[in-house]
C-alpha cells in the first residue's frame, strides 16, 4: 500500500488532497461531507469580520460543449460570524482528528486586528493558519486580500504580526496578480511564514452579455472584476509553483492550487514542487465525490511507478525545468503521419500551413497528408491539432550531435569574433 | 402535421404518418456539432451534389450563429430543408465523414435539418433577391429542380415566373415523398421561401394547355424546363383495370395531402417494384392499416434500387419481401382477389448493368391479395417535350452537362426530365448548373 500522507510545514494530513478556501469550505456540513468522501485537508473559507455578498456572484467560461473550463467569482470571505466558524471548526476537529483543517483568515491591516483574529481562530484547535493576502476582488478595495499580497513590504509586515502570536504553522496564500511571484513569496518568508499556498484567483472579466452590454456576472445591470479559476488557470499556477520550487532563496514548502481537477493534475503540481494540493472549482462543478478517482488514480500511478510514498515524487520534475538558454539546440524532432491511423481530416495541413511552418503536403489520390521532412521544424502543432491519438508521431532525427545550448553557442561565437578581431 | 387523432378519409389516425425521425433538441444539435472535426477541404462537402459547405455550417452551430449556418446551407441548396430529410446521406456526406473511420459519423443530415427548421420557425429571411437585371425567365415545373433554378436566378436579380400544372408547387417533395420522411409543411415552406425571393409561382397552370410554349419564348429571355416525369409505367399484365389496383405515387400523394379520397387499402397488399417509391408505398400501406404487405420484385435483394436504410426501415415496419418474382396477372372479378406471379432467375447483366430476370418455367403461383400497388417508375412526359421541340434520347431531354442547355439555345432543362428520375439533391445540382448557364446566356 502506498503511503499518501504529507506534512506541509508541520501541518500533517493523510493525503495531499486538500480543499482550498472558498464556497466549498464554508461550513461544518461541507467539512463532514468532504472528509467522509475522502479528502485529506480542508482550508476553511476565509474568516474575518463578516461581510455582505452580492447576487449573482459567479460567471463561467465554456469551451464548445465543455462547461466551466474557467470560473470567475465575486463572492467575498465568510459572511458568518467568527464565533460560528470557530465553533464549527472545533466540532470538525473533534470528529476528524486525522484530517488537516487549516483556517484561512483575513483582517484589516492593523496589527491588533490580525493578532486578535489569530488568537480567536486558533481557539478552534485548527491545524494551521492560511493568511489570505490574495483575494483580487472586493476585499482588496478595502485594503485587504490582494492589496496586501501585491506589496511585498505589507506581506512581510503582516506575516510578522501573525507569526509573533500564532501557535500553529502559518502559510501565506499568494496572489498571481503580480509580475514576479518570487517577490511576495520571499517577503512572506522574511515575515516568518512556514509555507505558502498559490495561486489565488486571477483578476478577470469572464465575459460580456452582448444583449445587455454588461460584464458577467451581472448585479442589477453592473459587473465588476472577479477572480478567475478552474482548469484554464492550471498552466499559470504550475508556472508559479515551479518558479518558487526552483528559487533557492525561497525554499519553503508549497501547497499548490489552480485548476486541479484530476489525479493527473495533482501529480503534476507535486512533481513540480508542491507538498500538498488544494482543489476548489472542480468540487464546485462536480461535488466532493471526485476525490474517489483522485485517490485511486494517484495510488495506481504510484504503484505502477514503484513508489512507496507520495513524498518521493515531490519536486521530481523541478530539476528538468531550466532556462531557454540552456536547452539543447542540437536536439531535433520531425513530425511523421502514421498512415494506418490517419483519418484524413487534414486539420494538420491547415494548422501547419497557416500557423506552423508550411511543411505538410496534400497528396493526390489519398487524404493522408505527408510531412516535408526538409522544412518541418518539429514544433508539435500538427500533433496537438490532430484529433486522433497516435496518428502523428514526433520522431527524433538529430544524428547524435553533442548538447549545445544557446549560451554555449553565443559564447563560442563571441570567442570566434575575438580571434577574428 | 401535428400529433393527434384527426382522421384521414380512410379513417386512419394522422399521427401514424408523421415524420419518423425526431428533430434534434437544440442541446443535441450542439453536442452533435461539437463532434465535427472541421476538416480542411472537407470530404463531406466534396460528397455533396449541392456543394453545401458542411463543416462551415456545423461550426456556425457551435458558435451559436444559426442564421449564418442557415445561409451557408440555403445559398448552396435552397431545398436544404427537404434534402436534410431525404438525402441518402450514408452514400453522400455522412458516408464521406472521416469521423466515421473511428466512430459514428457526424449526423450531418439531422444537423442540417435542425438549422433549416430553425430558419423556418424563426422566419429568418436568409436568402435575398439580387438587384433587378430586367431579365425574365420562365420556369416550367415547380418541383425541386424548378424551385432551385428559380431561387438561384432570383438571387441573381432575374424576374422569374414558375408555371406549375398541379394545384401545389413542390413536385415530388409535395406529392411523391411519404410524409414519414418529408412532411408536406416542409415542402410547402420551401415553396414559400422561393416565393419570398420575389418569384411568381403560378400553380394550376399547365404549359401547353393554359400557356403556350411559343408565348413563353416570346415573353421571356430564357426558359427552364423542369417538368419531371409523367404517370406511372404500366405493369402490362391482365387485370390492371381492376378495382383495388393503385399507382404508388397516387397513394403517396393522397397520404401526404391527408385525403385518401377514393383509395381503399385492404388487408393484404402487394407492392410491385423495387425502388424507393415501392418501399415508401409499402410502408404507408402498413401504416394505413394493411395487415400484410409484400413487396414483389423481379430481381434479387442485391439488385433492388431502393436504399438499404429504406428497406431496413420497411422491414422494421413489418413489410415482407418477395424477391425473384414477377407478376403475370392480377386475378379478380371487378375487385382484386390475387396477384399471379412467376418465379424468376437472373441471367447475364442487361444494358442497365443489372442481371436480367427470366421466368422459371412452370413456377406460377397466386398470392391472395386484395390490393395491388404499382411502383414501376414514371414514364417521360413525351407530349410536353414534343411541344417544345427539344431533342430527346431514351425518353430523356438531352442537355449540355455544364450549362443545362437543350438543343434550343434559349431553353435549358434539369431534374427528372433530364436524369430520368433521381434524388432531390441531384435535381438541385442540375438546376444550379442550369441557373448559371441561363445567367451567363442572358446577361451576355
Amino acid at each position: 500500500m502506498v503511503d499518501l500522507s504529507v506534512n506541509l510545514a508541520g501541518i500533517k494530513a493523510p493525503s495531499p488532497f486538500w480543499l482550498s478556501s472558498g464556497p466549498v469550505t464554508n461550513t461544518a456540513k461541507q467539512a463532514d461531507l468532504a472528509f467522509a468522501a475522502g479528502w485529506g485537508g480542508f482550508v476553511w473559507k476565509t474568516i474575518g469580520t463578516p461581510i455582505i455578498n452580492v447576487s449573482s456572484r459567479l460567471g463561467g467560461l465554456n469551451y464548445g460543449a465543455r462547461r466551466l473550463v474557467g470560473l470567475n467569482n465575486i463572492e467575498l470571505i465568510s459572511d458568518r460570524s467568527i464565533e460560528d466558524n470557530v465553533r464549527e471548526i472545533a466540532d470538525i476537529k473533534r470528529r476528524w482528528p486525522q484530517q488537516a483543517v487549516v483556517a484561512s483568515i483575513m483582517a484589516e491591516s492593523k496589527k491588533e486586528a490580525w493578532q486578535e483574529l489569530v488568537r480567536q481562530v486558533e481557539e478552534s484547535g485548527c491545524d494551521g493558519l492560511e493568511l489570505n493576502f490574495s483575494c483580487p476582488h472586493g476585499m482588496h478595495e478595502r485594503g485587504m486580500g490582494a492589496a496586501v499580497g501585491q506589496v511585498p513590504e505589507y506581506t512581510e509586515r503582516t506575516t510578522d504580526w501573525v507569526k509573533s502570536v500564532a501557535r500553529t504553522p502559518v502559510i501565506v496564500k499568494l496572489t498571481p496578480n503580480i509580475s514576479d511571484i518570487r517577490q511576495p513569496a520571499r517577503a512572506a518568508k522574511a515575515g516568518g511564514a512556514d509555507g505558502v499556498s498559490l495561486i489565488n484567483t486571477i483578476s478577470s472579466i469572464i465575459g460580456v452579455d452582448l444583449d445587455r452590454f454588461e460584464p458577467i456576472p451581472s448585479v442589477n445591470g453592473r459587473g465588476t472584476h472577479g477572480g478567475y479559476c478552474g482548469p484554464a488557470v492550471k498552466p499559470i499556477a504550475l508556472n508559479m509553483v515551479a518558479t518558487l520550487a526552483q528559487d533557492e532563496e525561497f525554499g519553503l514548502p508549497i501547497s499548490g492550487i489552480g485548476g486541479i481537477t484530476t489525479w493527473r493534475d495533482v501529480l503534476e503540481f507535486m512533481v513540480m514542487g508542491a507538498t500538498s494540493t488544494q482543489v476548489h472549482t472542480a468540487v464546485m462543478h462536480w461535488g466532493f465525490r471526485i476525490i474517489e478517482d483522485m485517490i485511486d488514480g494517484v495510488t495506481n500511478y504510484l504503484e505502477d511507478k514503484g513508489f512507496h510514498s507520495i513524498q518521493e515524487i515531490i519536486g521530481k520534475a523541478v530539476p528538468s525545468l531550466t532556462d531557454w538558454g540552456k536547452l539543447d539546440l542540437n536536439y531535433q524532432v520531425r513530425s511523421q503521419i502514421v498512415e494506418a491511423k490517419c483519418i484524413g481530416c487534414q486539420v494538420c495541413f491547415a494548422a501547419c500551413r497557416d500557423g506552423g511552418h508550411d511543411s505538410i503536403r496534400l497528396q493526390t489520390g489519398t487524404r493522408v497528408p505527408m510531412v516535408d521532412q526538409e522544412t518541418c521544424v518539429g514544433c508539435n502543432l500538427c500533433l496537438l491539432a490532430c484529433p486522433v491519438e497516435g496518428a502523428i508521431a514526433m520522431a527524433r532525427v538529430d544524428q547524435g550531435k553533442p548538447y549545445m545550448s544557446w549560451e554555449q553557442y553565443v559564447s563560442a561565437a563571441g570567442a570566434q569574433g575575438c580571434r577574428g578581431g | 402535421m401535428s400529433e393527434g387523432t384527426s382522421e384521414l378519409g380512410g379513417g386512419v389516425a394522422v399521427g401514424r404518418l408523421n415524420e419518423v425521425t425526431p428533430p434534434f433538441s437544440s442541446q443535441a444539435a450542439l453536442d452533435e456539432a461539437a463532434r465535427c472535426l472541421y476538416c480542411f477541404d472537407a470530404p463531406c462537402a466534396q460528397a455533396c451534389p449541392a456543394a453545401v459547405d458542411v463543416s462551415a455550417f456545423i461550426r456556425k452551430i457551435t458558435t451559436g450563429n444559426l442564421r449564418g449556418a442557415a445561409r451557408v446551407i440555403l445559398q448552396a441548396n435552397p431545398l436544404g430543408a427537404s434534402c436534410a430529410r431525404v438525402c441518402p446521406v450514408d452514400e453522400l456526406c455522412e458516408g464521406a465523414c472521416v469521423v466515421g473511420k473511428t466512430n459514428r459519423p457526424v449526423a450531418i443530415g439531422r444537423l442540417q435539418r435542425s438549422v433549416t427548421d430553425w430558419a423556418a420557425a424563426n422566419s429568418k429571411s436568409v436568402l435575398r433577391a439580387g438587384r433587378p437585371t430586367g431579365k425574365r425567365v420562365a420556369v416550367i415545373g415547380g418541383g425541386p429542380a424548378g424551385l432551385t433554378c428559380a431561387a438561384e436566378l432570383a438571387q441573381l436579380g432575374h424576374a422569374v415566373t414558375v408555371f406549375e400544372a398541379r394545384e401545389k408547387a413542390g413536385g415530388l417533395n409535395t406529392y411523391g415523398i411519404v410524409p414519414l420522411r418529408l412532411p408536406l409543411e416542409n415542402s410547402l415552406a420551401e415553396v414559400e421561401m422561393v416565393r419570398g425571393l420575389g418569384v411568381a409561382i403560378r400553380t394550376g397552370v399547365a404549359v401547353g394547355r393554359d400557356v403556350q410554349p411559343e408565348d413563353l419564348l416570346r415573353d421571356y429571355d430564357a426558359l427552364f424546363v423542369a417538368i419531371g416525369l409523367g404517370g406511372g409505367a404500366h405493369l402490362g399484365v391482365p387485370g390492371e383495370e381492376l378495382s383495388g389496383v393503385y399507382e404508388a405515387l397516387d397513394l403517396i400523394a393522397a397520404a401526404k395531402l391527408g385525403d385518401l379520397g377514393h383509395i381503399r387499402i385492404g388487408e393484404r397488399v402487394a407492392v410491385v417494384g423495387g425502388g424507393n417509391t415501392a418501399i415508401d408505398a409499402a410502408t404507408v400501406a402498413r401504416r394505413l392499416g394493411a395487415r400484410e404487405v409484400t413487396v414483389v420484385y423481379r430481381r434479387g435483394q442485391e439488385e433492388m434500387p431502393a436504399y438499404k436504410y429504406e428497406v431496413d426501415f420497411a422491414r422494421g415496419e413489418g413489410v415482407n419481401f418477395q424477391w425473384l418474382a414477377a407478376p403475370v396477372r392480377i386475378v379478380g372479378k371487378g375487385q382484386v382477389a390475387g396477384l399471379e406471379c412467376v418465379r424468376t432467375q437472373l441471367a447475364a447483366p442487361d444494358e442497365s448493368g443489372r442481371r436480367r430476370p427470366q421466368p422459371v418455367p412452370s413456377s406460377k403461383y397466386v398470392m391472395a391479395v386484395d390490393t395491388v400497388i404499382k411502383a414501376l417508375g414514371q414514364a417521360p412526359l413525351a407530349s410536353t417535350i414534343a411541344r417544345l421541340g427539344l431533342q430527346v434520347k431514351g425518353g430523356r431531354l438531352e442537355v449540355d452537362a455544364e450549362t443545362g442547355r437543350t438543343s434550343q439555345p434559349r431553353i435549358f432543362a434539369g431534374g427528372d426530365c433530364v436524369s430520368g428520375g433521381g434524388e432531390v439533391v441531384f435535381a438541385v445540382q442540375q438546376a444550379k448548373r442550369a441557373a448559371r448557364g441561363i445567367h451567363a446566356a442572358i446577361v451576355a
